[in-house]
């Protein structure tokens, strides 16, 4: 076979994007089992040809943590699929999860060149494969590592703790990882449905991590057992990132919203995710009895919501949102898993009381119909009431997925200095007002995706480095193959001046 | 996988009456940690659901936590036939929640109610030690099920005891015992009430007259108890707190209590439904072995 290949062109490579098998919707909605089934190999190596790797890359640029994503699509082209897994996890710890949740297509799919003719290269669909490539073949690179005598704290055990851990474990440092819930994850955890990311995936990942060498402790509430400042002056920790999440769901805010029967989204996803409530009662957390679910939002967890509702049982599933489809915050593509799966969507409706049954429970939601006005500071168009447009909506369970507040628990136990909004405050470098903390993701942020909090935690890992003086801080980790050919002894031999590296 | 913090060992089971029981666990650190008012969260078992618990003693010593249960569902019943001392419990994280305010009160009273009494007592003893005369008020059902009255000797002035039936101490329920502390001490300035949620409404409605300060500790619904479910949110002078993070301890005369109450009830049907299955396996199982 010919080394360079024929120059693709937008009229050579294959046209239409490979088509991902997904269970059907009438049966997915009976069961929490994955709803797309992912790429086969073939699929994939259709797909990767449909890849220009054009000079610019604007996918690169397009993703919050920089994957080489024509550099990993062409291997997989080369049928070297270790070699794209080896391309990923240079720069993201997570394919297999990214792949998943990531939001192509505001990032790299968003941007690819493929996108200005035909449909954009399903670059998430790619990178999932390769992820779940890794996890059946129990692939993990684990750099050589140079031990460093630092030890780091991370608090919070969710994507931007992940990340955060990963790279200080490359960088040689012992990492220990603090989670408050009894198991690991975080967000992928709780929050994410199993249909969405199954928990194994989750396992698979964290297990990647506790090969480099990092510790998860759970059952531990940092803060509250003990402080920040505890960890740095007493038990020896050098440097500390916060990754602790948002939390603390905002409420509704209007007449009978602490009625049983209305309850975050949070807590419904924690309850029958983590909690395992919708296998009760052979999981003792109960989940609340509904019949017509409301969901106030149109973000990614009022999609999961939505979806984990129609999956217990529930007979009709609403979403009730403000503004029009076009403003709706959640990823395009579980808003048409929502709509394929049966959830009616109620556009430009704004609820204004949650009705009792009289027995405390709802018995509906009485809302109003929305225009969209002038544009607002977000700059979408403001949704504005139409007088004399109130109508009731029937419903026995309300949940609410309007957003987070920030979580109060670091403020309370810490002297790091909070934003006017309660979140952490940090530079650019995302330190903290304390020397040798970093914070990052949405308990910096603001509620945002997966991927932007593992970009931070990235980010601030770069940071702890410089701050710490561990060498190289910038540049990126090349990967020690397990055969250790181009290396010394599993030293890149550039990275030492044993030998001259041009001849 | 992850690995788990080593592990949460019973060290000492007490029976206190046939639905009362005492667990001291094993954690050294949080011994160190743990304020009068905080609470833990703790599940038995892997499939168990996380459950609120007021911690009822801490002792950096022993470097134990102390926690008073009572069996009164499918969780805290199988919890009493399985935690034995020398068995652990899968998880307990906390010490959760913003610690009691020590206050600057002289003179003070400590209110229990049934189980409340435990947790109202590490702060009968905080109050102290910091040298505030302290009345104790203790109302039980009847005389069997009252405990730890030694404990409470030691770090109270005075104790009052109430009986519902009037089999020991003063006939009828704390609202009495408040009644007559304030009689005889008209300077109190601060009480704390701990118990169940109609209890603590009755200790709020007597000390209201008197403008008594009148913290209560707020038992909801909880999973994370890190302030990210808001399952537990409670209504405070109009305001929507949530009692893992912004209390659990919260002015009594500010609380709405019946929408506690009613917010207690959210899974009754469900709750019943888990006794009831539980409590036929437990039969089933018990017939097997005596035949």
């Amino acid at each position: 076979m010919a080394d360079k290949p024929k120059k693709k062109t937008i009229r050579t490579i294959p046209q239409a994007r490979t088509p991902v098998r997904e269970q059907d919707p009438l049966e997915r909605v009976r069961n929490f089992d994955e709803v797309s089934a992912g790429y086969r190999r073939e699929d994939a190596q259709l797909e990767a040809e449909r890849c220009l790797i054009c000079p610019d890359q604007p996918c690169v640029a397009g993703c919050p943590v920089n994957i080489n994503i024509p550099g990993f699509i062409q291997k997989i082209g080369q049928k070297d699929f270790r070699g794209a897994y080896d391309v990923i996890t240079a720069t993201n710890l997570l394919p297999a999860v990214c792949g998943r949740v990531c939001p192509q297509e505001s990032q790299c799919e968003g941007v690819c060149t493929v996108g200005d003719a035909l449909e954009p290269v399903a670059i998430g669909r790619l990178e999932r494969w390769v992820g779940d490539l890794a996890i059946q073949e129990g692939w993990a690179n684990v750099p050589h590592i140079d031990p460093v005598p630092f030890k780091i704290g991370i608090i919070g055990s969710g994507p931007a703790g992940m990340a955060c851990a990963a790279d200080m474990a490359k960088a040689g440092c012992e990492v220990t990882v603090f989670e408050a819930f009894h198991q690991p994850g975080g967000v992928l955890r709780y929050g994410i449905p199993d249909f969405r990311l199954p928990n194994d995936v989750v396992d698979a990942e964290i297990g990647n991590l506790v090969k480099l060498g990092v510790t998860f402790e759970c059952n531990t509430l940092v803060g509250r057992l003990f402080t920040i400042e505890q960890m740095l002056d007493e038990m020896g920790f050098d440097a500390v990132f916060v990754g602790t999440g948002a939390g603390y769901p905002a409420m509704l805010g209007i007449p009978g919203d602490s009625l049983n029967g209305v309850l975050s989204a949070n807590e419904l996803l924690t309850r029958c995710n983590l909690m395992r409530a919708r296998d009760f009662p052979n999981y003792d957390t109960p989940l609340p009895p509904a019949r017509h679910v409301a969901v106030v939002g149109a973000g990614n967890t009022a999609m999961d919501a939505m979806r984990v509702c129609l999956r217990l049982g529930a007979e009709r599933v609403s979403c009730i949102y403000r503004r029009s489809k076009a403003e709706c915050p959640a990823r395009a593509e579980e808003v048409h898993h929502a709509e394929q799966e049966g959830v009616e969507f109620h556009w430009l409706t704004n609820p204004v009381e949650v009705l009792d049954d009289g027995a405390g429970g709802v018995r509906a939601m009485r809302c109003v119909r929305m225009e969209l006005g002038e544009p607002d500071a977000s700059g979408r168009r403001r949704p504005i009431a139409i007088a004399g447009s109130e109508h009731e909506i029937e419903t026995d369970l309300v949940v609410f997925a309007i957003g987070t507040n920030a979580n109060p628990i670091m403020g309370q136990t810490s002297t790091l200095r909070l934003n006017t909004r309660g979140y952490i405050q940090t530079d650019e470098d995302l330190a903290t007002s304390v020397a040798g903390v970093f914070a990052g993701g949405d308990i910096v942020t603001g509620a945002a995706t997966v991927i932007e909090a593992m970009g931070a935690g990235r980010r601030a890992a770069r940071s702890m480095r410089r701050y710490l003086g561990i060498r190289d801080a910038n540049a990126p980790y090349t990967i020690a193959r397990p055969d250790g050919a181009g290396t010394l002894f599993g030293i890149d031999e550039r990275e030492h001046n044993f030998v001259r590296v041009r001849e | 996988m992850s690995q788990q913090r080593s592990s949460f060992d019973i060290v000492t089971r007490e029976d206190f009456s046939d639905a009362t029981y005492l667990l001291e666990v094993r954690h050294p650190l949080m011994a160190r940690a743990a304020r009068p008012g905080q609470f833990v969260i703790v599940m038995s078992h892997e499939h168990g659901e996380r459950i609120p618990l007021t911690i009822a003693d801490f002792s950096v010593e022993r470097q134990t936590i102390t926690l008073v249960i009572q069996a009164v569902g499918k969780t805290t019943k199988e919890m009493q036939q399985t935690c034995k001392a020398g068995t652990s419990l899968y998880a307990m994280v906390g010490p959760m929640g913003v610690p009691s305010a020590p206050g600057t009160a002289k003179k003070v009273l400590c209110v229990g109610g049934g189980l409340g009494v435990a947790p109202v007592f590490p702060q009968a003893r905080a109050f102290k030690e910091r040298g505030a005369y302290v009345i104790g008020v203790l109302g039980f059902r009847t005389r069997s099920l009252a405990f730890w009255q030694d404990k409470f000797a030691s770090a109270c002035h005075e104790v009052i005891l109430c009986t519902d039936d009037g089999s020991a101490g003063v006939k009828g329920n704390v609202t009495e015992g408040i009644r007559q502390a304030i009689a005889s001490h008209p300077d109190i300035d601060e009480c704390i009430a701990i118990g169940p949620p109609m209890m603590m409404k009755g200790c709020a409605d007597a000390t209201r007259g008197h403008r008594i300060k009148t913290m209560v500790s707020l038992n909801p619904l909880m999973i994370d108890g890190t302030g990210m479910c808001g399952g537990c949110r409670v209504k405070v002078g109009g305001q929507v707190k949530f009692a893992c993070v912004d209390g659990p301890d919260f002015d009594a005369h500010q609380v709405d209590f019946d929408d506690l109450m009613l917010r207690l009830r959210r899974f009754a049907s469900q709750e019943q439904a888990a006794m009831h299955r539980w409590s036929e396996t437990c039969r089933f199982k018990a017939d097997a072995l005596s035949s």
